[in-house]
């Protein structure tokens, strides 16, 4: 069973389609480097994967079941554009709720070791409305993987982050990919993605242009998958 | 730590039902928490019914029988605006670094996310009630405690009936542009029965009289409208909110 | 077939109304207690029940679409709620005009004036609310829950003359089990709400006819952008 499959799907907003008759199968524990100019539709695309919206037409699965199921969002970790925490809670306090949310077996041990792995258990109970940029991602970062995800959807992950929050985040995905867990990832920063990826998919104005395995020629030339594939 | 490739295995019932009421637990909580630490919108609610009561009792110095007459009426509106700030912000306050996109993510079902946020703001509700009636009693120079099980009754029924409409809506409107204009046109109407009837009973006991026989419709139709719109909230919440 | 079966409703309709019209006026009676006046309760009530009609096919419609995501079960729910309110606002307009006649104010709050009068706050909101959403699909979900939120105050609107002692008068007409109306002064009301029904379901067809253009209008850009 795929990890993801997305059969025919079309979504609309408005008259505009942005994703037509899409279909893409995301193999197990592969880390998929989603790329495509802006406004190809990658966004919208990991929006359905995240259970947030839902296709005019198609059909969409997560590890084989429906995308709003229990079952698929107990198992997915969702990296938005957001951070998605809370400004008036502390550091412990968002990652607490979460891992109560994903029902995580121990809140608050799991919470307190994310916390570590982020590197912010010095500000453990400072307030987030506090708390720079760089530490703002890198709690971002530990609320979307502190409930193991077997899958997990980051949009644009490395756009605005510092070096620290990029190295902390490198480590997270490497170890993921290691594990087995399965990634999607969009991206403009084509380096650090591409190093990670073990496959690849393009997305030009809603359509998939090309999937296939990562290659050393992608990762040398980073620009070669938009000039034989994108748009001119 | 769960493997790798594994997928969640179905629960007990008993176990299912567990998790349920913790997950709406804890949205719940972390409304109140959020509220409580920055007090933005309480503090804007109990200032604005405080100031309308205290001004009303100002221009019109009602005596005894005025007061007999409109308790139920100035009350309930003060109430209806003032938590309106609570509720409108119910669901708006997750936009802020995309937070409601964390939660709808999450393994957090709409009827969990719509359960808890009434109970929290229904705790901030009755919250200012608390606060507002006493005053209410010193400056209008009303006992309000005669009958306080039926009045305690009213208002936990009446202000549930505001708590789900107020929840609902905000919402439903949570994702359009126009949302500000849109909830109070929306909203008002959709709570004027419940209003009504909490109105009546109000001004019932605060007259010093028992709810009769004939009032008792009026109880019917809180419990009647908490009942109905608690399903429907429930029932539709996923709908308003994934598009 | 559609325009046929427009002009043919038209001249039942007009035919029904025309021969109530000359009975109402004509051929009944005074009423006892209330005079001329009373006539209009032939225009009030069956606009009521029509309202209320609409209000209905309003709701059968959104939850179909709810159900299929069938676009064509918006426009239906669109056009039956847009008619609905305007049988709604007949039914204001002419129980104010009798109620000033024989009560000498316009206005009360009563149960079922104020539960009317909400009905058509409600319906008139979910009107704005469509024009407030651009994106179809996203206005078709979201006023089609207004709709089935807004039909609960149309049953308290139906009931409210049962459950409460009301200024409005009691109820009188046979399903009800009320009190009654003299001989033949019954049935024009319901010849009339079926002339009634026949004109709302022309106004819907006409309105839908341009909610289908406007979609497929819709269409086409969708496909002129896809190129």
């Amino acid at each position: 069973m795929n990890a993801v499959e997305v059969q025919g799907v079309w979504k609309y907003f408005g008259d505009y389609p942005a994703l037509r008759d899409l279909t893409l199968a995301v193999p197990r524990g592969s880390c998929m480097a989603l790329l495509g100019r802006n406004g190809a539709g990658k966004t919208t695309l990991l929006r359905i994967l995240a259970g947030l919206s839902r296709p005019a037409k198609g059909t969409v699965t997560i590890l084989g079941a429906d995308t709003r199921a229990r079952a698929s969002r107990v198992g997915v970790g969702v990296l938005g554009h957001g951070i998605g925490v809370y400004e008036e809670l502390s550091a412990i306090e968002n990652l607490r709720l979460f891992a109560r949310l994903y029902g995580v077996e121990n809140p608050e041990r799991t919470a307190s070791e994310w916390l570590e792995r982020a590197g912010l258990e010095r500000v453990r109970d400072g307030l987030v409305r506090e708390f720079s940029r760089g530490m703002r991602q890198r709690l971002a970062v530990a609320r979307a993987f502190l409930h193991e995800p077997t899958l997990l959807l980051l949009d644009e992950p490395f756009t605005a982050l510092d070096d620290r929050a990029i190295a902390v985040l490198q480590t997270l995905l490497r170890r993921a990919r290691d594990e087995g867990r399965s990634i999607i990832m969009s991206t403009h920063q084509l380096r650090e993605a591409l190093e990670l990826a073990t496959d690849v998919a393009l997305i030009n104005r809603g359509r998939l242009a090309y999937t296939g395995p990562r290659t050393d020629e992608m990762l040398n030339d980073p620009g070669w998958l938009y000039r034989n594939y994108g748009e001119a | 730590m769960t493997p790798a490739g594994s997928i969640a295995t179905t629960v007990k019932p008993e176990l299912a039902a567990l998790r349920w009421v913790r997950g709406a637990a804890a949205v719940c909580a972390k409304d109140l928490r959020s509220e409580l630490r920055s007090k933005d919108t309480i503090n804007a609610s109990l200032s604005f019914a405080l100031v309308i009561l205290l001004l009303f009792s100002f221009a019109f110095d009602p005596g005894v029988d005025t007061v007999r007459e409109i308790s139920g009426g100035l009350l309930w509106l003060v109430f209806a605006f003032a938590g309106a700030l609570v509720l409108n912000r119910s669901y708006a306050r997750e936009l802020v670094n995309d937070c409601l996109d964390a939660l709808l993510s999450s393994p957090v079902s709409g009827a969990q996310l719509f359960l808890g946020k009434c109970v929290a703001n229904f705790v901030l509700l009755v919250a200012v009630e608390v606060i507002c009636i006493p005053v209410f009693g010193i400056f209008y120079n009303v006992n309000w405690t005669r009958h306080l099980g039926q009045l305690a009754i009213t208002f936990a029924l009446g202000t549930w009936a505001l708590t789900v409409i107020g929840t609902m809506f905000s919402a439903m409107t949570v994702n359009l542009r126009l949302r500000e204009l849109m909830l109070p046109i929306l909203v008002y109407p959709m709570m004027i029965p419940a209003l009504m009837a909490a109105i009546q009973l109000t001004t019932v006991l605060m007259a010093g009289n028992t709810v009769s026989a004939d009032n008792l419709i009026w109880f019917k139709v809180l419990i009647g409208f908490d009942i109905i719109f608690t399903i429907l909230g429930v029932s539709f919440v996923d709908t308003v909110l994934i598009g | 077939m559609r325009n046929r079966i427009i002009v043919i409703l038209a001249f039942a309709a007009a035919a029904l109304l025309s021969f109530n019209l000359y009975k109402v006026f004509m051929v009944l009676p005074d009423e006892l207690n209330q005079g001329a006046i009373y006539r209009i309760i032939y225009i009030h009530v069956p606009s009521a029940i029509t309202c209320f009609t609409c209000f209905f096919a309003a709701l059968v419609s959104s939850v179909l679409y709810l159900a299929k995501k069938d676009m064509r079960f918006d426009g239906v729910a669109a056009a039956a709620t847009e008619v609905g309110v305007v049988f709604a606002s007949i039914v204001l307009v002419t129980g104010s005009i009798w109620a000033r006649i024989i009560w000498g104010i316009w206005w009360t709050w009563d149960a079922r004036l104020t539960s009317m009068f909400v009905c058509w706050l409600l319906y008139a909101g979910y009107l704005m609310l469509r024009r407030a959403i651009d994106e179809p699909g996203q206005r078709a979900r979201l006023c089609a829950v207004m709709s089935i939120f807004a039909f609960t105050d149309v049953i308290i609107v139906w009931k409210s003359i049962e459950w409460w002692r009301t200024q409005h008068p009691g109820p009188v007409l046979s399903i009800r089990n009320g009190g009654g109306m003299g001989p033949g002064m019954e049935a024009p009301i319901w010849w009339n709400y079926l002339a009634l029904v026949m004109l709302a379901t022309i106004l819907i067809m006409v309105r839908m006819r341009q909610e289908d253009i406007r979609r497929e209008i819709d269409s086409m850009r969708r496909w002129a952008h896809a190129l």
